[in-house]
């Protein structure tokens, strides 16, 4: 089976994040006054093989826990849809 | 002893170190590609400066899972010493050798300079030759190196000694305006419980030729060998 996997890192709340800090300030000197927080993380999508969705959860479980996030520093969420190859070409 | 310098795609203080290393301390060190799976013969591993796989995902984070990773992990178990610098501090800590991580630097910047640093234990190889009232003057050059762990592991760093080095002024004292990159505490040098992993953002390598006007770099090296020799 094939799925598609969207991953999203964020740094923790409790984590000073200046990147998001430096982009609220460039929010403000466009003129846009109303955002109070912002935090920056980042999105990966990954399509993968599995024989069922519960080995593809667990690798990609694996993959968050190992590599793609380090989870002293941000927090991971995921969601995973199979991909129905029928009806394209 | 023989130190292997340890080199990945994207290092680029490798030479520094094999130079001051090999000509200023006139030590025996060879380079270890990160492809390599054998340490041979290797009874000191440096970690050396850079952007290994281009800083991509998390400073240090792909380094970790290259193959001679497996290695340097099982040299540290069996009590082997292993020093990280900058981006070698980062991979130990990606790699769990070292506790903790190194954040995005607070002002958001990368940030080249000298600055101080006051050894804070002399329970370490690394540290042992070194005064605890000095301040050494050594250069940083990092874009993360905001050292961050939570309160357990920070609590537990300072009850068990495992603090190598703090930023501090020119006169030592430990300050909020000497810390470079809003590092916790001012740490800028950590080691395991064991005592033979360190980890320091710092360049002493870059600081060991008197030719280039500084040589407090050397004197922390040197304490390697005040046991080793």
């Amino acid at each position: 089976m094939k799925f598609t996997v969207e991953i999203d890192v964020m740094p923790l709340k409790e984590i000073l994040d200046p990147q998001g800090k430096a982009v609220k300030l460039g929010l403000g000197h466009l003129g846009i006054e109303n955002v109070q927080e912002v935090r920056i993380g980042r999105h990966i999508t990954m399509t993968m093989q599995a024989k069922d969705e519960k080995e593809a959860r667990a690798t990609v479980e694996k993959a968050c826990e190992k590599l793609l996030s380090n989870v002293i520093m941000e927090t991971y969420t995921y969601t995973i849809k199979e991909q129905k190859t029928v009806g394209r070409k | 002893m023989k130190f292997g310098v340890l080199v990945f795609p994207g290092s680029n203080c490798d030479d520094d170190m094999v130079y001051t290393l090999g000509q200023v301390l006139q030590q025996p060190v060879e380079k270890v590609w990160h492809k390599n799976t054998s340490l041979k013969g290797i009874d000191f591993v440096i970690v050396p400066g850079g952007f290994s796989y281009g800083d991509y995902l998390r400073s240090g984070a792909i380094a970790q899972f290259s193959p001679i990773m497996a290695e340097v992990v099982k040299h540290a178990k069996q009590g082997g010493y292993v020093l990280g610098i900058c981006n070698g501090f980062q991979i130990l800590t990606e790699a769990g050798l070292l506790e903790g991580v190194l954040l995005k630097n607070d002002h958001q910047k990368y940030v080249c300079k000298n600055i101080y640093l006051k050894a804070q234990t002399k329970k370490t190889l690394l540290t042992q030759a070194l005064s605890l009232k000095k301040s050494y003057k050594i250069p940083i050059a990092h874009g993360d190196g905001r050292y961050y762990a939570d309160k357990d592991t920070l609590k537990k760093l300072n009850d068990k000694d495992q603090v190598l080095f703090r930023y501090c002024d020119e006169a030592g004292k430990i300050t909020k305006a000497a810390n470079p990159n809003g590092s916790l505490e001012n740490i800028a040098g950590i080691t395991n419980k064991a005592r033979n992993v360190f980890g320091m953002m710092p360049h002493p390598e870059r600081a060991a030729n008197a030719l280039l006007g500084n040589t407090d770099g050397k004197l922390i090296l040197d304490s390697l060998l005040t046991v080793m020799a």
